[in-house]
């Protein structure tokens, strides 16, 4: 079974529930992935994930056919994956914005 | 394709004729630079450790970096006072064969009469090197290690398999490659554990993985920093399975510790997190601390990937950077000696940038300056860390 995948992005492992973007693609980009169509909510740069399929909170997130984490909320196909709605099963990850500081009450 | 190596009086074989000046405590930082400084072109590199008190780790770093196949001579800066252990590093400098001095500032009468007599040691040992044997050197005779730093999500995808590819190449020609930052490593150790040579050292990669998550889980962070984000890394589990490929396929034959150096060919897993409770704070505090360790492993030089951008060398061993981002290779090209990013791009397979790599590395072994070397970049850091000797299980090759 043959499923068609636009050549600007990259599925990395049959399993994965991520698509990765080959190079920077604008907001409202109309993409096939994996045989279903998505809408890109914003502007992908390269090598950002974004969803193709609907993931509810608490699934594993699959990119080279491991799991890289878990999804915090509801994602939507065509919704940008990143910190906003992917975390670590390990350790957190630290970033420079106001509201992703690392240190939490009780850590 | 041979190599045309430097021969030690060790017997070791080494790619580049260098002299190191290296400071005993930061105290005589500035003086060593001095002395340094002005032939910093001319072969001699700055290294050196800044603490006061002594370190069994730190210790064994400067004593096999000091007599690193690359290493043709080495003047060692002391103020006179600091616990560092000058009087054994200096034994086994000079028992390694190579021409070594110790300067004690306090005795030899301060700044200007240590720069002065350190200059004139500089340029008589310089002399003296001009005529080390050259010799044949076999592929199976050299060490590669690699390492991966500015990671974006573009590294995994181009840079870190290409040379994981050219990792293969080696060590199907019997070389010797490391890979390293346990940390880096998190999540992947189960099916790292099956490329084990045999189930006994798969069992101890599971144990130091595991040990490298606790450490970082001690000091709240993971080793992904804002940028890897701002690049579209979201989590540590993300970085590691990018960084993983930087071992390419083969079968892992042994872990090996900072200062360890593999006796024979094929690929090995560097533990660079301590052993006992965290102790010194975060494992390696930037990706200097890294190319250090892998040197004292016996590097001949490194495989350095990135997809931000980054500038560094290495004082001692080259340092050939593989760029894993177009848009950085565009911006930063100066930089980078290779652009993997072209996989991206549909223009190269991964086996043709991974081909191009290892024909790279032998140039490279053979003189060819890397584009750090050429900038002159010869960044260097080493700081306090405490490990346990490696268990037999760690290196069944060996017994």
């Amino acid at each position: 079974m043959t499923q068609i995948t636009d050549p600007r992005v990259l599925v990395l492992a049959p399993d994965d529930n991520v698509a990765i973007a080959k190079s920077d693609i604008p907001a409202g980009t109309t993409l096939t992935v994996m045989g279903t169509t998505v809408i890109l909510k914003v502007k992908e740069e390269v090598g950002h994930k974004f969803a193709f399929k609907a993931l509810k909170k608490g699934t594993t997130i699959v990119k080279y056919g491991a799991p890289i984490g878990v999804a915090t909320q509801d994602i939507a196909p065509g919704d940008s994956m990143h910190i906003h709605n992917v975390t670590s099963d390990y350790i957190p990850t630290y970033t420079l914005d106001e509201g992703h500081q690392f240190f939490k009450e009780g850590h | 394709m041979t190599i045309n190596a430097y021969l030690r009086a060790d017997g070791r074989k080494g790619i580049r004729n260098t002299v190191v000046v290296a400071y005993l405590v930061e105290c005589a930082h500035h003086i060593s630079r001095e002395i340094y400084y002005p032939f910093r072109e001319n072969g001699v590199h700055l290294i050196g450790f800044p603490g006061c008190f002594p370190n069994v780790y730190s210790h064994k770093m400067m004593e096999r970096l000091c007599t690193h196949p690359n290493v043709g001579g080495a003047l060692l800066v002391s103020l006179g006072c600091e616990g560092f252990n000058k009087g054994k590093l200096l034994e086994t400098i000079r028992k390694s064969g190579r021409p070594v001095k110790l300067l004690e500032i306090q005795g030899t009468g301060g700044t200007r009469k240590t720069i002065a007599e350190g200059k004139a040691w500089i340029e008589q040992t310089l002399k003296q090197l001009e005529d080390t044997p050259r010799v044949k050197m076999d592929i199976d005779e050299l060490i590669v290690g690699t390492i991966c730093g500015g990671s974006d999500a573009t590294s995994g995808l181009t840079a870190n398999p290409a040379m994981g590819r050219a990792f293969d190449f080696l060590v199907e020609k019997d070389a010797t490659c490391i890979f390293e930052e346990t940390g880096e490593l998190i999540g992947m150790e189960h099916w790292m554990a099956k490329r084990a040579e045999n189930p006994v050292l798969g069992e101890e990669i599971v144990k130091t993985v595991a040990k490298a998550a606790k450490y970082y889980a001690t000091y709240g962070h993971a080793s992904i920093g804002p940028g890897n984000a701002d690049g579209g890394l979201t989590t540590i589990e993300e970085k590691s399975l990018g960084a993983y490929a930087k071992s390419g396929q083969s079968v892992i034959s042994g872990i090996i510790k900072p200062g360890d150096v593999p006796i024979k060919g094929g690929l090995y897993l560097l533990d660079v997190v301590p052993d006992g409770e965290p102790l010194f704070g975060f494992p390696n505090i930037s990706d200097n601390a890294e190319i250090a360790e892998l040197m004292a492993c016996g590097s001949h030089m490194s495989l350095f990937s990135t997809g931000r951008g980054s500038v560094v060398g290495s004082a001692i061993a080259p340092v050939i950077k593989v760029c894993a981002n177009p848009a950085t290779y565009k911006r930063m090209s100066d930089d980078m000696d290779v652009d993997a990013g072209r996989i991206l791009e549909g223009r190269a397979t991964l086996d043709e940038v991974g081909r191009e790599i290892y024909d790279l590395i032998l140039r490279v072994a053979n003189g060819e300056q890397t584009k750090s070397e050429e900038l002159g970049h010869q960044e260097f850091i080493l700081t306090y860390k405490s490990f346990e000797p490696i268990g037999p299980a760690c290196y069944p090759s060996a017994a």
